[in-house]
């Protein structure tokens, strides 16, 4: 399975992964900081540990966000398969679609008997992920 | 009296929420959230929607783009040109087609064929317009990429409509008829979307499962042409007579198939011993995908032209109707033709056969008709 071609809506925009990665560090920064304050003010330090969890986990979902966003863009497709077979000796070979294939149309010789081949089916192969179990 | 004055003052000039200034907040926050929700409940519930309504709006608007790209240049790459066709295909994705009026519904039948026949030949002069060098199969394939890219447009801009309506009114029952549609729109839309890639390399698709059926029955034998766009070949097939039917390939073609059962019967004077149809079939939720089931009667979609035409033609010699479909959904019979829907085509050949040795005797005449778009399939 492979997905399309990428363009300008499915990308990530750079500045908005900029600011996500810019307050990803200043949560980490916010989050030693908080260490490094706990013994002398334990009340300060917790309030900044948990504006760094807050942020990291804000950021987190931003940017998981916007990635299921991009996903959702692109159109899967899946390669096309077309298999060509030799009526006389039973020879198949099988290979990537070309424009201008259609089932019955007659190919280059067999490799084997020197017989015409011919296209004998064109499909594509969908392979589904782990599938739901439904009691039904 | 002064004392319960006292008394009272106290209880006034007490912190309600507690002495925690930070509970106050709290407190403040909770009863206002409960507030707003009562009074602009249904106004949040909106908003929800209509963030998820745009989102799926920014999809299909991206595979509407993508299809008319592939379109574009499709047509650029096979029919080359001689001016930028692009305001050309702007202008067939909102071609429209008008029904006709049902009010007295009597001989509607022949209203919708002729609006179709004049559709077909208008989409066509189009196409050979758009692209002069393409050859028949070529036209006929970037026909259906145009159509499918013309689907896609219609539904990107219906959903824009009801998005855009909803946020107008800020009503929920308008917005809310589309989300709940959505999922299956979209379902559709990205099928649509793998039907235009499959229609300009001229892939066989899914619903070209019938056609297939009897493209590889009648592999081999002689073929004419019958009215409109389909072949016919003569097949011996255990002892009977049979005429095999579908749409002219490898061009994306559906053909008529009404229109050639009634030529084969006519021209066979009514004495054909049984007519067996094959066609792909949606299927539900929980089927495979490929499965091959059996019945009776026209099996064959679209807008029921063809169907009345057969059922006409069957009742005037009473002759006896059987159907094959393959199982597949929305998704599968306008994309690429699956490998189970490949696979699936023997067991329907052999279901056919079954029928014939079933429900006819030795000597028989049999219409074998296979139903669906014969786009990458040869006869």
């Amino acid at each position: 399975m492979s997905k399309e071609p990428t363009n300008s809506a499915t990308k990530m925009s750079s500045s908005a992964l900029l600011y996500i990665f810019l307050a990803i560090a200043l949560s980490l920064a916010a989050l030693v900081l908080a260490v490094s304050i706990f013994p002398d003010n334990d009340v300060l330090a917790s309030y900044i540990l948990l504006l760094g969890f807050v942020g990291i986990f804000a950021s987190a979902y931003v940017l998981l966000q916007m990635r299921k966003r991009v996903r959702r863009l692109s159109i899967e497709s899946h390669p096309i398969t077309t298999t060509i077979e030799c009526k006389k000796c039973g020879f198949k070979s099988i290979r990537e679609f070309k424009r201008g294939d259609y089932i019955f149309k007659e190919e280059e010789p067999c490799q084997k008997c020197n017989e015409k081949m011919m296209i004998t089916a064109i499909f594509r192969e969908v392979k589904e992920g782990e599938k739901e179990r439904f009691r039904f | 009296m002064s004392a319960l004055m006292t008394a009272l003052q106290g209880k006034i000039s007490q912190n309600p929420f507690g002495e925690n200034p930070l509970s106050w907040i709290l407190n403040l926050v909770f009863y206002g959230v409960f507030i707003a929700f009562i009074l602009y409940g249904q106004r949040f519930q909106l908003y929800v929607m209509l963030r998820e309504v745009e989102g799926s709006l920014y999809k299909l608007k991206y595979i509407k783009d993508e299809g008319r790209k592939t379109a574009i240049e499709t047509i650029k790459e096979i029919g080359k040109p001689q001016t930028d066709p692009t305001a050309r295909v702007d202008r067939f994705l909102e071609y429209f087609t008008i029904a006709p009026q049902n009010l007295d519904p009597a001989g509607i039948v022949w209203k919708l064929e002729h609006i179709l026949d004049v559709r077909d030949v208008r989409f066509k002069d189009e196409v050979k317009m758009m692209a002069p060098s393409a050859d028949d199969t070529q036209t006929n394939n970037l026909e259906n990429t145009l159509e499918a890219a013309m689907a896609l447009n219609y539904i990107y801009k219906v959903i824009r409509h009801f998005y855009l309506l909803g946020k107008k009114t800020y009503s929920l029952y308008t917005i809310m008829q589309i989300q709940m549609l959505l999922p299956l729109i979209m379902r559709e839309a990205e099928a649509y979307a793998s039907a235009v890639k499959a229609f300009a390399y001229g892939q066989p698709l899914g619903d070209g499962a019938g056609a297939l059926v009897a493209g590889k029955m009648m592999h081999g034998y002689e073929t004419r042409k019958v009215p409109k766009d389909c072949v016919v070949a003569t097949v011996p097939i255990e002892g009977r007579t049979a005429f095999l039917i579908k749409a002219e390939g490898p061009g994306g073609n559906v053909g008529q198939p009404g229109n050639a059962i009634k030529t084969v019967i006519e021209e066979n004077e009514g004495k054909i011993s049984t007519i067996i149809m094959i066609d792909a079939a949606l299927k539900l939720e929980g089927e495979a995908v490929g499965e091959v089931a059996e019945g009776v009667g026209a099996v064959i979609g679209g807008p029921g032209v063809d169907q009345f035409k057969i059922e006409e033609s069957v009742l005037k010699y009473h002759i006896p109707i059987n159907g094959v479909i393959i199982k597949e959904d929305i998704g599968d019979a306008i994309s690429p033709m699956r490998k189970e829907i490949s696979d699936s085509i023997d067991k329907a050949i052999e279901r056919v056969k079954q029928v014939i040795l079933e429900r006819t005797k030795e000597g028989d005449k049999v219409i074998i008709a296979g139903v669906g778009n014969s786009i990458g399939i040869g006869q």
